[in-house]
């Protein structure tokens, strides 16, 4: 198409997000950060008009990701990247570093985003704070 | 629409389909380009003349499905009890499940991709020579968007609207019966004007008028949207229309 417009389906899903009260985080199908809502910027510690949208380059090492026991975890088991690039649904517990610099731990799923066609749109996730 | 070489390409197959069908000579092609499924843009599909003339091949060009094919959805429609012919017996007809993507039609490019309206829904922007034409019938750009107009990157229909010589838009409530109707999948006329400023088109054709307007109301309606001093052209569509773009 002449001009850039993200998929519609995507666009609902944002719409369906920015309604929801739990946590939602959306990536492109190149691993972009498009849109995470506003439940989710009280976990990530920032509002998503300050950041995003964040490249995929940039998106590395923006907020500091381990296992629950503080151990590291590699890129490729982070459930986001899980659905990005095997295109599979992918759960895990986490602990996260916010951007406000608050450590919590939660519970990830992510959801590998399928249009019409069997176009790769992206991926859908939700994060749920849990007991740390 | 026919295309500078000729070739008829019908939006929709809603009750004009009858009257059309008469009216098209000995074609070697036509091609229907359908953007859902619901009743009143296919209802005429199966009174359309040349889609029982064997000499006449017709595409008929709709949206994919993961579960059925698209002459397969057809087919609950066109066959008995409610028409005594199936799609089967139709030999002349190629159906096409179209994703979104662009494809051509005889030098005519066609892009279709799904927009905000329920079920999966496509518009299509079609292009010759330069010039290009947007169809959106059933478009509800505005649902859940707080921000409308004003993003034009998560709004469904930019893509395929943006600087197109001629929109034919969903212009199908006041803005009054737009609060009653909400995620129905269609636009009140403020929403209309807004996209059609946000995408720069040079002429919008209102379209898909609620069938419940009369032409009195039709008729202050658009010397109201008129009256809005748009730097585009605003066209009624009216059955029998005629244009060049």
């Amino acid at each position: 198409m002449p001009h850039q417009q993200q998929p519609v389906e995507m666009i609902l899903l944002r719409q369906l997000a920015s309604y929801l009260a739990i946590p939602m985080w959306m990536m492109d199908d190149a691993g972009n950060l498009i849109y995470y809502n506003e439940s989710a910027e009280g976990l990530l510690g920032v509002q998503f008009d300050d950041v995003g949208p964040i490249n995929s380059e940039s998106l590395v090492g923006a907020w500091h990701v381990t296992q629950p026991d503080g151990s590291p975890l590699p890129d490729y088991e982070f459930p986001v990247l899980v659905a990005l690039s095997k295109r599979t649904p992918a759960h895990r517990a986490i602990r996260f570093q916010g951007m406000d610099g608050v450590w919590r731990a939660v519970e990830v799923t992510a959801l590998p985003i399928e249009g019409q066609g069997g176009r790769f749109l992206g991926v859908l996730a939700t994060f749920w704070e849990v007991e740390d | 629409m026919t295309g500078n070489e000729g070739r008829l390409i019908v939006l929709d197959a809603g009750s004009g389909m009858r009257a059309l069908g008469a009216n098209v000579e000995a074609a070697e092609r036509v091609d229907v380009l359908i953007t859902h499924l619901h009743m009143d843009h296919i209802q005429g599909l199966p009174f359309f003349a040349p889609l029982h003339d064997p000499d006449i091949r017709v595409d008929v060009w709709g949206p994919i499905s993961t579960t059925q094919t698209l002459s397969e959805r057809l087919n609950r429609y066109l066959s008995p009890p409610l028409f005594p012919l199936r799609v089967r017996d139709l030999s002349n007809v190629v159906f096409h499940d179209v994703p979104p993507g662009t494809f051509d039609i005889d030098g005519i490019q066609v892009t279709a991709d799904l927009v905000s309206h329920p079920g999966p829904t496509l518009g299509y922007r079609l292009q010759e020579n330069g010039r290009v034409l947007t169809y959106l019938p059933d478009h509800e750009p505005a649902l859940g968007m707080p921000d409308f107009p004003n993003n034009p990157e998560w709004t469904s229909g930019y893509g395929l609207a943006s600087g197109a010589d001629f929109l034919i838009h969903d212009s199908q409530y006041t803005d009054e019966e737009y609060q009653e109707r909400v995620g129905w999948g269609h636009s009140s006329y403020s929403h209309l004007l807004a996209f059609a400023a946000m995408t720069g088109v040079g002429t919008l054709m209102t379209f898909h008028h609620d069938p419940d307007h009369s032409d009195q109301k039709l008729d202050e309606a658009h010397e109201r949207l008129r009256a809005t001093g748009q730097e585009f052209e605003i066209v009624a569509g009216t059955h029998g229309a005629v244009l060049d773009i």
